[in-house]
């Protein structure tokens, strides 16, 4: 007898099935698109030549985040100061001409609420549970910490998506990962989603959409829960998900986009109504005790190069698989390290806070914590804070959090992308090393040579004041 | 979509294997904000090379590039069909293609033939000074030495480059289903069907 329990992911999923062809492609309509601005511009060209309309600007909501320097904006006259590299000048004003064509609310480089576009969508609460939500950047996964069905796409995906508000899919397979028992202290979000990292490998999740559950997930924040989803791509899944419960309903809950009166009442019924079924299959299932989670950096080039901060580097000789030693071998090349070195010994010269990973209050309060009363390492030579939008930022220094940050010799940025990725003028030079909140380890992701160790935001905090990777339940007690 | 029925004329015999999207279209071009233009970019470091085949008169306004095998390998970068495009190529022939790369190409309206080994090996040596045709009905390449071969193509796409037909076309003509879902969505989550 075929089962008629539902997982969340299909629940979502049917809900959104325009047309199904014999080939078992669906059409499948998108409740909301983010457009930034280095995926869209050939985007809107092609609708231009072509002389389509976007069908639904009113459900796409358009923010500059990637290229903006994270320096002032704005002259003490209130005039903008230009942006040095021309490049991103371009592909920013692209923006800002697109939007207004095409009918888009842009919130622009000056706004209070601009921000990484993964930040500002839960955030205005244009993001919802059970949504389908696309983006042209990878991280899109992130609102599946809403529980919203959220996925990257490319340029011509996002041309489809503006012309026809829908897009042509295949259903993936579903992987279960539980994560049951108590997170230790000292152990965050982050730390939970680079241990599966480790555990699924770089393509672990290719041709799944993974469902996060457990008891260590059903206790995270809606903001830990954002932080876990954001790296499910980088377990290859197409997309993570987290079911929508109280937590995430007092989250949207007064949100400037969310629903109001009696459309609020029938979302929170609905809502409620997605959790997977009792008895509904998942094609894969993962447990994962969460007593075996510490405090976890990377030590190579992919995010699956984790390891707890008291133990070492591997020898990449103890891969069993010979790709993965000979992978291995060249990261540690690249990396600077060599096989047992203890990670705690690891210098930085480099301390990055921020990125749609690890960017929103609760990321800049855990920092702040491990900060206070204490002062940047000498061999620290840059540490910044990069808050994920105006509005995190502006909670953040009503609370003092900024000062505990200046007072601490660390820099107080505005919001963007700012050192995640190369592309603006945040960069960490070549064969320097830096304890970074964001979601690659990447060769040449944070400027050419520069060699990363994911951290969660507490972890990038104590290596900001030691100036070593660090053990952040040695500076919290 | 310009539809594609008939491409014949000069044709650019390259034959390189394994060229990979950064060799078509180097990453820094990829912080453009116009399909067009990228052309300029097309073959950057092989066109470093004094004599290069891509700068050699004999095949100016080529629409046709003969290619190795696995053309289009490595990174996913739609920009690399952009500037084949650009440069005027609206037609690649290998013995193979990566398929992201082929997807990109037919999402951009250019013919991607698959032909064996010793078929492109003919063709690179009559292109040197003769004329190609590919016609895409009958799914022909031949020569005007009698040369004749024939190719595969999925029908869908056959489909869509014959009538000029893009994706987002395609979509755009299913808008009754499309103003179905949107009305029952309106009616059953209303919340999802407007923002704010
Ligand atoms: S912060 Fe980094 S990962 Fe997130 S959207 Fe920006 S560049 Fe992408």
């Amino acid at each position: 007898m075929a089962s008629t329990a539902k997982t969340l992911y299909e629940k979502i999923w049917n809900a959104h099935v325009v047309e199904r062809r014999d080939d078992g492609t669906c059409l499948i309509w998108i409740d909301r698109h983010l457009v930034h601005e280095v995926t869209s511009p050939q985007a809107f060209e092609a609708l231009r030549v072509a002389g389509r309309k976007v069908r639904r600007p009113d459900l796409t909501l358009a923010v500059p985040d990637h290229n903006l320097p994270t320096t002032a904006r704005r002259d003490s006259a209130g005039l903008r100061i230009p942006i040095a590299d021309p490049e991103s000048a371009q592909q920013l004003a692209a923006l800002e001409r697109n939007a207004p064509e095409f009918g888009i609310r842009l919130i622009g480089d000056a706004d209070a609420e601009q921000g990484i576009v993964h930040v500002v969508g839960p955030e205005q609460g244009f993001s919802l549970p059970g949504a389908t939500i696309v983006c042209g950047d990878s991280h899109t996964a992130c609102h599946g910490g809403l529980g919203a069905l959220a996925f990257g796409i490319g340029t011509s995906e996002v041309e489809h998506v503006l012309a026809t508000q829908t897009l042509l899919l295949k259903q993936s397979k579903t992987m279960e990962v539980r994560v049951e028992g108590d997170l230790g202290p000292g152990v965050t979000a982050k730390d939970v989603v680079l241990y599966i990292c480790g555990v699924l490998g770089a393509s672990g999740g290719t041709g799944y959409v993974i469902e996060y559950t457990g008891s260590a997930i059903r206790g995270l924040s809606v903001e830990g829960r954002l932080t876990v989803s954001n790296m499910a791509i980088e377990h290859g899944a197409r997309a993570g998900l987290i079911a929508p419960d109280d937590k995430t309903i007092a989250y949207v809950e007064g949100r400037p986009y969310a629903p109001k009166g009696a459309d609020w009442d029938k979302a929170v019924a609905w809502w409620r109504s997605l959790a997977t079924d009792a008895g509904a299959r998942y094609d894969r299932v993962v447990i994962i005790d969460a007593a075996d989670i510490q405090p976890t950096v990377t030590w190579g080039t992919s995010p699956e190069d984790t390891g707890a901060i008291g133990g070492v580097v591997p020898d990449p000789a103890s891969f069993a698989d010979p790709s993965k030693q000979e992978a291995a071998q060249k990261s540690l090349a690249y990396m600077g390290l060599t096989a047992g070195q203890k990670l705690s010994e690891v210098e930085v010269q480099n301390v990055f806070i921020g990125s749609c990973t690890n960017s929103r209050i609760e990321d800049m309060r855990a920092a702040a914590a491990v900060v206070k009363g204490r002062q940047k390492a000498a061999n620290v030579r840059w540490a910044i804070v990069v808050p994920g939008s105006g509005l995190v930022k502006a909670q953040a220094e009503a609370e003092g959090l900024d000062k505990i940050f200046i007072a601490a010799g660390i820099e107080w940025r505005e919001p963007g992308c700012s050192a995640c990725l190369a592309m603006n003028p945040d960069k960490v030079p070549a064969g320097e090393r830096c304890a970074s909140t964001s979601n690659r380890n990447f060769v040449g992701r944070q400027g050419p040579g520069a060699r990363t160790h994911l951290v969660s935001p507490a972890m990038a905090a104590a290596a900001a004041v030691t100036g070593k990777l660090t053990d952040v339940r040695e500076l919290i007690g | 979509m310009t539809p594609i029925r008939h491409v014949a004329g000069t044709a650019i015999p390259f034959g390189r294997k394994n060229v990979d999207t950064d060799v078509i279209i180097p990453a820094h071009w990829l912080k453009t904000i116009t399909r067009t233009g990228l052309g300029r970019g097309a073959f950057e470091t092989i066109r470093a090379e004094p004599g290069n085949i891509f700068d050699d008169p004999a095949y100016t306004g080529a629409q046709i590039l003969i290619a190795g095998d696995n053309f289009g390998c490595g990174s996913s970068r739609e920009h690399a069909a952009w500037a084949l495009l650009d440069m005027g190529i609206t037609c690649v022939l290998a013995p193979s293609f990566s398929d992201i790369f082929s997807g990109n190409a037919f999402k951009n309206g250019i013919l991607t033939v698959c032909l064996p080994q010793d078929a492109i090996d003919r063709l690179m040596e009559v292109a040197k000074d003769h004329p190609i045709d590919i016609d895409l009905e009958t799914q022909t390449v031949t020569t005007p030495f009698q040369d004749r071969f024939t190719f595969d193509i999925d029908p869908f796409r056959k489909a869509c480059l014959l009538d000029g037909l893009d994706e987002v076309g395609l979509t755009l003509a299913r808008d009754a289903a499309i103003r179905k879902h949107e009305a029952k969505i309106s009616a059953d989550l209303p919340f999802l069907a407007q923002a704010g």
